[in-house]
């Protein structure tokens, strides 16, 4: 009993060594954005002025700009074409079906090197080539697949003798699907509108290859900011985007259970 | 309800085509097409665009074979994708454990939210935060030397090592997710009657959790090697000249050489080779649903 004891205080604490490991660096990247020296140098002394000097930076502002109304578009249309799918997916048998859903998981699985890279192939030979267009016919491929996992997800608990219940009292399809399907997967719509958020918010890869100088995303911009050297301002910013991004999985994790746990 | 069902069935594809059809179309012009442009483009000469002149050629897949650069970073990629993903399993199988056989109620579901939030927040960012953790005068380095008696110089910054933390770092809630989910499903009685019949606790974690718990394992270690084989940021900003990676060496076709055909060619090997690693991964995967 004494050794259970001992090795499950053990685990606990390596459970804190983890996490430790996990949000150090966020933490301390988050304390360097306030510190008055521009390099990082101790100790410690307190300012604001990164922040401030944020909105003197007009080409941060536009890639900001840039990077929520994507996201905010991204979301919108992933959220339709995506709940449309999955009730399909979940409504209809059908011959391919199978392969279908399967076709759902090379966006996710192949690493975004080779999809981007490839999306910048092909939109450039057909005349799309690159921008914020571009970006956007992107960010909402990688998404989509997501919201269609986490709304079919929520679809396995509903109940479609529901929906013959509704049909039988004399409701037309659009009725049963507003009336009964809907309030029912909305849980699953919402954290897989977060997820498209998410995803397209955060997305690095595939928009460097398809940002263009003036047509970039602010993950984009901070790359290129990092590479040319250190500021402070990208230090204010970086938290800024950390705050909000797992603020929105926060939120998801409201509606949508990871851990699978009932 | 059975029917119905065959009615449905035999409909289904016409009511279910409008729904499915706009999802699907954009994943074609979006992915699907895109990919298979880079196969076509990976055997031309040069690119169809703006009058040039180009012919099919298999130059870039010889430049693979000729030069043994290209070959040496794709090991060297390989490398760095297994050494990331064994550190994932030592560090993050421990925590999934303790996560689903240790922890109970709020505080295990507080905690696993923790190890996973990271995971979703912006992995440029959080590489770049190690960049200020590990340069010479910077936190780890003033920390440890106001700790230590002596002087000590850390200078990870521009390393395979910093390459290596920043990596496991962005992986590792990867690796737990997938153990806590299949570790969760084990039966504790399974766990207790192997050691009332007797068993040790090493006997029991060698014998029942670890083979059942395999495909949550052998699921976060494809999540993990595949992207790492194609990292190229990570290796860019935190192990700077010595960061040379086969993924940098993509984007640098792309972004900096301006060779697309040759870039589009080592795409392709790498999609090969990770399309091989998917497939080797799927029959254990398979076993678990």
């Amino acid at each position: 009993m004494a050794t259970t004891r001992i090795l499950e205080w053990l685990g606990r604490l390596y459970i804190w060594l983890l996490l430790a490991f996990l949000y150090l660096p966020i933490i301390i990247m988050a304390l360097m954005s306030f510190n008055v020296s521009p390099f990082y140098q101790l100790p410690f002394e307190w300012t604001t002025e990164w922040y401030g000097s944020l909105w003197q930076n007009d080409q941060l502002i536009a890639a900001t700009r840039n990077s929520i109304e994507i996201a905010i578009i991204t979301t919108v249309i992933c959220v339709v074409l995506g709940s449309a799918a999955s009730l399909a997916l979940f409504r209809y048998e059908f011959r391919g079906k199978k392969f279908l859903q399967a076709l759902l998981f090379p966006p996710i699985a192949i690493p975004w090197l080779i999809t981007g890279t490839a999306m910048l192939i092909f939109f450039f030979g057909v005349g799309i080539g690159r921008g914020l267009f571009a970006i956007l016919l992107g960010h909402v491929a990688l998404a989509l697949p997501y919201v269609i996992v986490v709304v079919s997800a929520r679809l396995q608990t509903f109940a479609p003798e529901l929906e013959e219940a509704a049909r039988s009292l004399g409701a037309n399809q659009w009725q049963v699907t507003r009336r009964v399907t809907l309030p029912w997967i909305m849980p699953g719509v919402i954290a897989g509108g977060l997820f498209a958020f998410a995803v397209s918010f955060d997305q690095f890869v595939v928009s460097y290859f398809l940002a263009t100088p003036g047509q970039t995303t602010l993950p984009v911009e901070i790359y290129a900011a990092i590479r040319k050297g250190f500021t402070p301002e990208i230090n204010a910013v970086s938290t800024i985007i950390i705050v909000v991004s797992m603020a929105l999985m926060l939120l998801t994790a409201r509606f949508f259970k990871f851990g699978g746990e009932k | 309800m059975a029917v119905q069902g065959a009615v449905a069935s035999r409909s289904g594809l016409r009511s279910a085509l409008p729904l499915l059809a706009p999802a699907y179309l954009w994943l074609t012009v979006a992915i699907f097409l895109p990919l298979s442009a880079m196969v076509f483009f990976s055997f031309m000469t040069d690119l169809p665009l703006s009058g040039k002149a180009w012919a099919f050629t298999l130059g870039n897949y010889a430049a693979f074979f000729s030069q043994s650069l290209y070959l040496t970073l794709l090991l060297a990629s390989l490398r760095l994708g297994l050494e990331v993903t064994l550190w994932c399993i030592v560090i993050g199988y421990p925590a999934a454990y303790v996560l689903a056989k240790v922890l109970k109620g709020r505080s295990r579901e507080a905690i696993f939210l923790l190890v996973i939030l990271p995971f979703w927040s912006n992995g440029l960012v959080r590489i770049f935060s190690w960049a200020m953790v590990l340069r010479e005068g910077g936190i780890l380095d003033t920390a440890l030397n106001a700790v230590l008696p002596f002087k000590i110089n850390i200078d990870l910054m521009y390393s395979y090592p910093a390459v290596i933390i920043g990596l496991v770092h962005s992986y590792v809630p990867y690796m737990v997710l997938t153990c806590y989910l299949t570790l969760q499903a084990i039966d504790d009685s399974l766990i207790e009657a192997g050691r009332s019949l007797g068993a040790t606790r090493l006997q029991v974690l060698k014998r029942v959790i670890i083979p059942l718990s395999m495909p949550g394992l052998v699921a976060g270690a494809a999540l993990i090697f595949v992207p790492v084989v194609g990292s190229f940021m990570e290796p860019r900003i935190l192990g700077g000249r010595t960061g040379t990676f086969y993924g940098t060496v993509i984007e640098d076709q792309f972004v900096a050489v301006f060779n697309w055909p040759l870039g589009a060619a080592l795409s392709f090997i790498l999609l090969a080779v990770v399309l091989v690693i998917l497939a080797i991964a799927s029959p254990v995967l398979r076993r678990a649903t």
